[in-house]
């Protein structure tokens, strides 16, 4: 017969937080940044159709690095949240607070009850409407693989290399840039994640928007065309 | 992992319905008493709109409607919306219980939404007017007790670069018109008047002009449809989709459109 051995509690929660690390350190990373009018998310994807940035409601985007399908099944999970919500209520009561709270909770979650945490990291953005009062400010939240959620000011970088490029961000951004400067900082950040490469190829980078001045739905997939000549100008 | 249940699928209707909402639009049930079919109460009197039409022209569809609702003789609303765009390229014209036809115009485009942001890509225009379809034949227990809704719908198809229209009878039956389609208790004097006009190489501007005198000529016969307001500045709405996309026609051009037709008229 053989004896059940002993963990204890603290020991598997440091393994699986080591998994979970190790998972998300692997991928490329995403950066998130606001930009005067607007919010720009830009991620390093060589895959111009599996996309790690993606629309979940008129205000709201969503950002996810890490397992494709984890992150993937995430951001239909907010889109669900999102759509029942404005349909039950109205538009303006789907928030991006909320949602962060129901991902962190459902990360949260999943990473004390299961075996095999979820490799993934996300970042919730959140722009705001100057023709609603109250709701006029942007948000980014992001929440980490064991639930744990923040929220940031200006700029926010999740993946492999965020703390590098956080670093990087924080001595060149600057409030209120127009696009074109956000998003050259953006790429710039980026590049410094991959060892040596100078710039990142244009069909190697995924990027989105969430425009302030937009009426509806805000969100926008920038082609490479459309980047070209943000970056150029 | 859990935010929303088991549903997996792409459908917002269906996701709607696993959770048991109470925001998903059921069909009234009849009473205990055994209220036979077509009995709702005639004096609940709901609010009916009235005409509406879309046609097509060389190179996209235009849907119209007039802006008056009543509740039996009674005007219920002047400046009702009969003709909502249910997303970038295609529009809804509803006719019958505004209540239960609204809120499915509503669905709908909460429906072609959730799936283009699930899939990441918008649904075909055929697969968003079968959606339609079964959207109708959903409510039929309702309209077996008289709360019928029977739309139109319209939309442009990128893959051929034409607009298509279709139209719906209360099972759920969905055909598909080559040229125009009217609906509401004026549908048919704006038929008659499509009939004479409407031209396969009409241009966007002649296919607005159609649609409004098509509207005005329902007016003039049918006490369920509202004409032209000028008094209040009440125009029918007009709505043009082709590869661009949808445009509201605004009023101040309705208005210019209206005094053209009306000139023409009194030279006769």
């Amino acid at each position: 017969m053989s004896l059940p051995f002993y963990v204890s509690p603290e020991q598997v929660m440091q393994d699986k937080a080591e998994y979970a690390r190790k998972g998300i350190g692997r991928g490329k990373s995403i950066v998130t940044v606001e930009y005067d009018t607007g919010i720009l998310l830009m991620a390093e994807n060589p895959s111009a159709s599996l996309s790690k940035i993606g629309e979940i409601y008129d205000r709201i985007a969503f950002a996810g690095v890490g397992k494709f399908s984890e992150f993937d099944q995430l951001r239909k999970l907010g889109v669900r949240y999102a759509d029942v919500k404005g349909y039950s209520y109205s538009r303006e009561d789907v928030r991006g607070k909320a949602l962060a709270n129901a991902y962190s909770q459902a990360i949260g979650d999943a990473f004390t009850r299961e075996l095999k945490p979820l490799e993934v990291e996300i970042i919730v953005a959140e722009v705001g409407d100057p023709r609603l009062a109250g709701h006029e400010k942007n948000a980014i939240y992001r929440v980490q693989f064991d639930g744990s959620i923040s929220d940031h000011q200006g700029y926010c970088v999740i993946g492999g290399a965020s703390e590098s490029l956080q670093a990087h961000l924080q001595s060149s951004y600057r409030p209120e840039m127009p696009l074109g400067d956000c998003a050259r900082l953006g790429r710039q950040a980026l590049a410094r994640a991959t060892n040596g490469e100078a710039k990142i190829p244009l069909q190697n980078l995924e990027v989105c928007v969430l425009e302030r001045q937009r009426p509806g739905r805000k969100f926008r997939r920038l082609s490479a065309d459309e980047l070209r000549g943000i970056l150029d100008a | 992992m859990r935010l929303f249940g088991e549903y997996q699928g792409s459908s917002f209707t269906e996701l709607l319905a696993s959770t048991r909402s109470l925001a998903l639009p059921v069909a009234p049930q009849s009473t205990a008493t055994g209220a036979p079919p077509g009995a709702i109460d005639a004096r609940l009197s709901i609010p009916h709109g009235t005409t509406v039409l879309g046609l097509k022209f060389a190179g996209g569809v235009v849907m119209a409607g007039d802006r008056l609702a009543t509740e039996g003789y009674r005007v219920a609303s002047r400046d009702i919306q009969k003709v909502f765009a249910t997303d970038d390229h295609s529009l809804m014209a509803i006719a019958g219980a505004a209540g239960p036809a609204i809120e499915m115009a509503r669905l709908l485009r909460v429906e072609l939404e959730h799936y283009e942001k699930i899939e990441g890509e918008p649904l075909e225009v055929e697969g968003k007017a079968n959606k339609l379809s079964q959207m109708i034949r959903q409510n039929l227990p309702a309209a077996m007790q008289g709360l019928v809704v029977v739309p139109i719908f319209a939309g442009y198809d990128k893959r051929r670069m034409v607009g298509r229209v279709w139209k719906f009878d209360v099972t759920g039956g969905r055909y598909e018109e080559t040229e125009f389609e009217t609906t509401g208790s004026g549908g048919l004097y704006a038929k008659e008047s499509l009939k004479k006009s409407w031209r396969p190489d009409a241009s966007r501007e002649d296919a607005m002009r159609f649609a409004l005198e098509a509207l005005m000529a329902a007016a003039d016969e049918d006490r369920g449809t509202g004409g032209v307001d000028t008094v209040r500045g009440i125009y029918p709405n007009i709505f043009v989709c082709d590869a661009g996309g949808i445009d509201e026609t605004p009023a101040e051009r309705v208005a210019e459109l209206h005094r053209e037709l009306v000139a023409a008229r009194q030279r006769r």
